[in-house]
């Protein structure tokens, strides 16, 4: 058996895997001890040498892509994953690496979208096309659920397939002349949207960065929230919080700060907003608690992490009224259209799940199945700091970004994986401000966390 | 399909006063200047270009605009080809089980995989693709083909031209304009500047006359057509296979209505030799399966697609997949899947068979007008010729005087007026009341 061999001839930076995942690859599989259910092994595509002789079409490759370095990076991990798996079938592999949400989704919601299916086979309950806005009945609901007393409306709010999804439909409303800012280390959507629709520079191997994106850097040593007199402006500022990967939650003052640098600086903040409702402390859950992010933010969200809909694909990106291009336009203009040209709705039946999610019963539902991985992030910082870690996150976020000092954060993703079967994430994944920490994302039956705990004491003892 | 209605505002400190943008504000709102803060940042002049909303949401305002001046008025909806009939059970119910199994521990799902699920790409693969070389590897499920338009579209880049039939299902011109692609739009003819289009009318047979075609990178081919409902031949579609091979040019090949096709004509741009170097073919659940809501859709990228640099396209397209989505709800795959078991497969060709019949009223009905019709024999559209006529007038003179909404030839492409598209879809009772009313007034 063997993997489909890397062709890309672009170049691959030391410190990423020199392997491009599959393209069948089915390795989002959770359970531990059942092996991987379905490797498709892809034959091997032409190598290099048949590549000559065979038909080309005149179409040159899109340079954006070319630009990118690796495969995106959680079919990475994923594939490492696999590989690992290969050479060890018989291990017990714990996934703490891509946060894939691992426990049942609670009755009331699965009840709604079941009814809403067998609705389908019916005159009454069928329906066709619906608004590529979103149902109007879970754009209020949202609306009232999340924004309450903030100013946002119903027609505010566009319900997609999901923040991953919404993030690059706003790259394709910006278009290839803005540019951006993200903090470093971040979530990789958004530097690889930015790289795919035109907006960056080549990728620059010494500094692990690519051209032309302003990298905030975010660091133990500055809370995690970016210093903005060292920022340059930029058209377009993405920001996480509660953060994917650090954990880090903005307060109310730094957030007060960026929307005050935004505004200075004209800029639109991209506020992805997925792990909300993860917040423990008192911090803004929107990034619309604060005055003024009307005229400057647009929120993304998910019901991905909440409902354990990463696989019903449900979501959500809030486009205010108030915010407007440098002519005076309004971007949700712009955005509807997109949503109206590129897109065709979110799935009815993960609508109807949605609406059934923000019930009183439905959020209480998903409270309780927050709380169940809040508590597993509980357990896995209790071990790293009682192993003498340095532990960050994990109090407002189901992500716990622990600290190896002077290492290289794929080498320690390796050794973990050799030595304990547990998969992490490697921060530098997340931009060369994520290396030497390592993402333990805390999605897991309780057995398997516990499980990883007990093998991560038993490596660093 | 209803967008709200905004307000234009005065940006401070610039004061800049806008002028009246009624091509872009296509709805008749009152435009309020109202004073707010501008950000500085600018925007898209690929958006810029594009004259007037998404097609079909403009034909929902129009119905929704004659709704409140008549509001006694029963509207009959053959516009927007929205299906009506009831998905059959078999699928349902698969959807529904597998929605119950998420509540469990053994049949929870998250993430899947971003490609699609490999029992429902096997299985696109048996019943599609089967002797036409298409392995399940090469199959990307998605939630719908306009969904995929726009990420091949990513994919391809800014750098490229492109070819589409006039009229074409516009979200291939809109998708292209806004990736940067179209070039200047030329306000007299309402072409584009970069954009190649291939007239198709009763004279070349529904096809384009392929000497008259300058290369482009890309070209887009419907078939069974949408608007026209034409089904491109075995000969027709080995020409494009040849003329894309000559020029070096990749085809995308839109599928979604192959399911309808009653004669044979193929299914697929890969039942022709060739056709895996030079083309990529999108298609979709929608109109198979009475999906357009719950979303389901796939393309296929064969591995022995190149760039010319020799780079394997479907390596750059699961790039994007992988970083732009996340896959098609696993709901949605599941009854993916059960449309393809015998069973469902069975039952959806009832359904088919139940707008076809549509279809043929719809046919015989015009046609005993004296009208010429074309189309309605391998889609669920019927093209309907008003010569020396404007489309968007024949549009709201039959919207007014039958209350039944259509789809003028205009919003398919800026090359012609005098044809109507009519959509099957509907309820049988429409269907015969839509004919009972075009009798009288036509």
């Amino acid at each position: 058996m063997s993997l489909m061999n890397n062709l890309s001839t672009s170049m691959i930076s030391s410190s990423s895997s020199t392997f491009f995942a599959p393209t069948s690859f089915n390795s989002r599989t959770q359970s531990v001890s059942v092996p991987l259910k379905s490797i498709n092994i892809v034959k091997c595509v032409a190598t290099p040498q048949e590549q000559q002789n065979a038909y080309k079409t005149k179409v040159s490759r899109n340079a954006n892509i070319a630009k990118l370095q690796a495969g995106y990076l959680f079919p990475e991990v994923a594939r490492r994953r696999a590989a690992h798996l290969l050479k060890y079938p018989n291990a017990q592999v714990i996934s703490l690496g891509i946060g894939d949400t691992t426990e049942p989704i609670p009755d009331v919601i699965t009840s709604a979208m079941a009814k809403r299916s067998h609705a389908l086979s019916t005159l009454e309950g069928y329906s066709g096309y619906g608004a590529e806005q979103g149902e109007k009945a879970l754009r209020a609901a949202l609306a009232s659920t999340f924004y309450r007393n903030l100013g946002i409306e119903d027609d505010d709010i566009f319900v997609s397939d999901g923040a991953k999804c919404d993030i690059s439909r706003l790259q394709v409303v910006f278009g290839s002349n803005v540019t951006m800012a993200v903090q470093d280390p971040s979530y990789p959507a958004y530097v690889d949207s930015s790289v795919i629709m035109g907006q960056t520079g080549q990728f620059q191997k010494d500094v692990e960065k690519y051209g032309n994106i302003e990298y905030m850097r975010c660091t133990p040593e500055n809370g995690f929230f970016p210093d903005l007199s060292k920022v340059a402006r930029t058209d377009i500022i993405f920001f996480c919080s509660p953060n994917n990967p650090t954990g880090a939650a903005a307060t109310r003052e730094q957030l007060t700060r960026l929307v005050k640098f935004a505004k200075d600086n004209g800029s639109i903040i991209v506020y992805d907003s997925a792990y909300a409702m993860y917040m423990s402390d008192d911090n803004p859950r929107s990034i619309f608690e604060i005055p003024g992010a009307k005229e400057v933010a647009i929120e993304t969200a998910s019901f991905s992490k909440y409902a354990g809909f990463t696989g019903v694909r449900l979501g959500w990106t809030v486009i205010p009224k108030q915010l407007l291009f440098s002519d005076g336009f309004p971007v949700a203009k712009d955005f509807n259209r997109i949503v109206c040209t590129c897109f065709n709705g979110a799935s009815n039946i993960a609508q109807a799940g949605g609406l059934a999610c923000l019930s009183s019963e439905g959020l209480e539902a998903m409270q309780e199945v927050i709380g169940f991985y809040k508590e597993n992030t509980k357990i896995i910082v209790e071990t790293f700091n009682s192993l003498g870690f340095k532990v960050y996150g994990g109090k407002n976020a189901p992500y716990v970004w622990v600290h190896f000092p002077g290492r290289s954060s794929w080498d320690v993703f390796s050794e973990i994986l050799e030595k304990t079967h547990i998969v992490t994430t490697p921060g530098s994944g997340f931009g060369p401000g994520g290396e030497g920490f390592i993402r333990v994302s805390a999605f897991g039956h309780r057995e398997n966390v516990l499980e990883a705990c007990r093998r991560f004491k038993q490596l660093y003892n | 399909m209803y967008y709200s209605q905004f307000l234009s505002r005065v940006c401070m400190p610039h004061a800049v006063l806008l002028q009246p943008k009624e091509s872009w504000n296509s709805s008749k709102s009152n435009d309020e200047i109202i004073v707010g803060h501008c950000t500085k940042v600018p925007r898209n002049s690929n958006l810029e270009k594009l004259r007037s909303g998404y097609l079909f949401p403009e034909i929902s305002r129009h119905e929704s605009e004659h709704l409140q001046k008549n509001p006694d008025a029963s509207l009959i909806r053959l516009g927007i080809g929205d299906t009506t009939q009831p998905i059959p059970d078999t699928i349902t119910l698969a959807m529904a089980e597998q929605v119950r199994g998420l509540s469990t521990i053994q049949g929870y799902r998250g993430y899947g995989a971003e490609q699609g699920n490999m029992a429902l790409r096997k299985a696109i693969a048996g019943k599609f693709y089967q002797d036409m070389g298409i392995k399940a590897n090469e199959i990307f499920v998605s939630d719908g083909a306009q969904c995929d338009i726009s990420r091949l579209q990513m994919l391809l880049g800014s750098n490229v031209t492109v070819a589409v039939q006039d009229p074409s299902f516009p979200a291939y011109i809109d998708s292209s304009v806004v990736v940067g692609q179209a070039g200047e739009l030329e306000e007299e003819t309402g072409k584009y500047g970069n954009i190649i289009y291939m007239n198709c009318g009763p004279e070349n047979d529904f096809f384009p006359d392929l000497s008259t075609i300058p290369r482009t990178d890309i070209i887009f081919l419907c078939s069974p057509n949408n608007p026209t409902g034409h089904a491109a031949s075995w000969q027709q579609l080995k020409q494009l296979v040849e003329f894309a091979e000559a020029n070096g040019s990749i085809i995308v090949h839109d599928s979604a209505y192959a399911a309808y096709i009653r004669d044979g004509s193929p299914r697929s741009i890969f039942a022709i030799p060739g056709a895996k170097e030079v083309a990529i073919e999108i298609s979709s659940f929608s109109k198979f399966a009475g999906f357009t809501g719950v979303r389901l859709g796939w393309t296929v990228v064969p591995e022995e697609l190149l760039y010319s640099n020799g780079f394997p396209v479907i390596k750059d397209f699961n790039r994007i997949v992988c970083t732009c989505f996340n896959g098609a709800s696993n709901i949605a795959q599941a009854g993916g899947l059960a449309c393809l078991s015998t069973d469902g497969y069975h039952d959806l060709c009832k359904v088919i068979d139940y707008y076809m019949e549509n279809a043929k009223i719809l046919v015989d009905g015009f046609t005993s007008l004296g009208w010429k019709v074309y189309g309605g024999k391998n889609a669920p559209y019927i093209w309907v010729h008003f010569p020396g006529m404007s489309s968007w007038n024949v549009f709201a003179e039959i919207l007014k005087k039958t209350n039944i909404v259509t789809v003028p030839r205009r919003g398919f492409g800026p090359a012609g007026e005098e044809y109507i598209r009519v959509s099957a879809f509907g309820q049988r009772q429409n269907i015969l009341e839509a004919i009972r009313r075009l009798n009288s007034f036509l």
